[in-house]
């Protein structure tokens, strides 16, 4: 089992995207640095579009995440619904 | 010399006010909305009573029949306050002037079908009065409400209300000229049709429950209105003569869909606080309902015609979705 990770920029977008990212993933842990924040979660991490929008209160789009995103590691899958990182091929 | 960097991290030593940390814990940091928002109005230490109501206190929860433990628990899902606010409304701005310079810089306005034109007119314009009601309604739900949490995106509300207004004496403009306006003017004031939705919009005016009126505006007059000028007229428009309305109407569009999610939530929490909130809820509506539901089906008819009731039932049954999952239809 390893990890997956992604790192966000701490700022108020991000906020809600971690908060939304912790409701998903139960295991994962959030690890806040200066100005950087990262989750780290066994085997796979799920970002999903309808928390995220419910903790923002606005309509989101996945690839917004790519303006706050500082790095991630795993496999990407994504769709309009969710942004998957994990090992599975 | 070698200079190593290193970062340090600091911990604040705390992340928000004491009263947010107070209702979310101590280890969080806070939202602005929510440090916007909470418990921001003043509770307790009022000096004297107002001398146009010494009966309550200046800012008083009795002032409405519903009861609330904590009346911060009525948040806003779209989590408003001033800043998220302006910038969400400009952008909306942003999107309806691009439209209103789409239809006149291709001559939509000049080439629309005059059949068409005439009932776009006749029933959007004098609509203008109704949403200036509304602004008068949100001002007040602000004003005697209590709690940030519900007075604020009330005010929002109202003032969404006076751009609609501006936006349909605009559609009035593009599609005709003064004239036009100061005729369905005259319409809202003398034409028996307009006459018991007049009566309706100016009998709210004087609700003195701020949230029975909260109901009958918010949740009844704004469903029913929109449900009807901005679905049903617009799409009977659209098959007859294209979607010029439609673009002429975009904000009021956007904006529907934008704050039946707030006016939805706070039902909901309302009615799942208590069975006399609950009680009370589904009384306002079958009475605002029933009044709505009268006072549009002549302008309904105006409008659509022949389809009139078919238009207003399929209205009415998109409110109904609405308030099943809200938890307020069982006993209807």
């Amino acid at each position: 089992m390893s990890n997956v990770f992604i790192a966000f920029q701490t700022n108020e977008e991000t906020r809600s995207i971690v908060e939304a990212i912790l409701a998903d993933n139960p295991n994962a842990t959030v690890n806040q640095q200066p100005a950087m924040v990262k989750i780290d979660a066994p085997d796979q991490l799920v970002v999903r579009r309808s928390t995220v929008e419910e903790h923002m209160g606005r309509p989101f789009d996945l690839q917004e995440l790519h303006i706050n995103l500082i790095t991630l590691t795993g496999h990407i899958d994504e769709t309009d619904d969710e942004f998957t990182l994990s090992w599975a091929h | 010399m070698q200079i190593d960097l290193r970062t340090v991290s600091i911990e604040p030593l705390r992340q928000t006010f004491d009263h947010i940390a107070a209702r979310i814990g101590n280890d969080k940091a806070a939202s602005r909305y929510l440090e916007a928002t909470m418990d921001v109005q003043p509770n307790v230490n009022f000096h004297y009573r107002p001398t146009w109501d010494p009966a309550h206190e200046i800012f008083d929860a009795s002032r409405t029949a519903i009861t609330m433990k904590d009346w911060y628990a009525l948040k806003d899902p779209r989590q408003f306050y001033y800043g998220t606010y302006t910038a969400s409304r400009a952008r909306m701005q942003e999107t309806a002037e691009a439209d209103f310079e789409f239809v006149e810089s291709r001559g939509l306005d000049a080439s629309y079908d005059d059949a068409a034109r005439r009932i776009a007119l006749d029933f959007y314009v004098p609509l203008r009065h109704v949403a200036w009601g509304a602004n008068m309604n949100g001002a007040s739900m602000c004003a005697y409400g209590y709690g940030t949490a519900i007075t604020q995106p009330c005010l929002y509300q109202g003032m969404d209300q006076l751009g609609i207004a501006q936006y349909l004496t605009r559609l009035g403009l593009t599609l005709g000229d003064q004239a036009e306006v100061q005729f369905a003017k005259k319409a809202w004031l003398e034409q028996p049709q307009w006459q018991e939705l007049r009566r309706l919009v100016e009998d709210t005016w004087v609700v003195k429950d701020w949230f029975e009126l909260y109901v009958a505006q918010n949740v009844v007059i704004d469903s029913l209105v929109s449900g009807l000028a901005y679905t049903e007229v617009d799409q009977a428009l659209n098959e007859r003569a294209g979607s010029t309305v439609s673009l002429l109407t975009r904000f009021q569009t956007e904006w529907f869909a934008d704050s039946s999610k707030w006016v939805d939530a706070c039902m909901k929490v309302a009615a799942a606080e208590n069975p006399s909130n609950k009680a009370l809820l589904q009384q306002w509506l079958g009475h605002w309902r029933g009044r709505a539901l009268a006072a549009l089906q002549p302008v309904a008819k105006q409008a659509l015609g022949a389809d009139a009731d078919d238009a207003l039932a399929r209205v009415s049954a998109r409110l109904d979705a609405r308030l099943a999952k809200a938890g307020l239809l069982s006993s209807n």
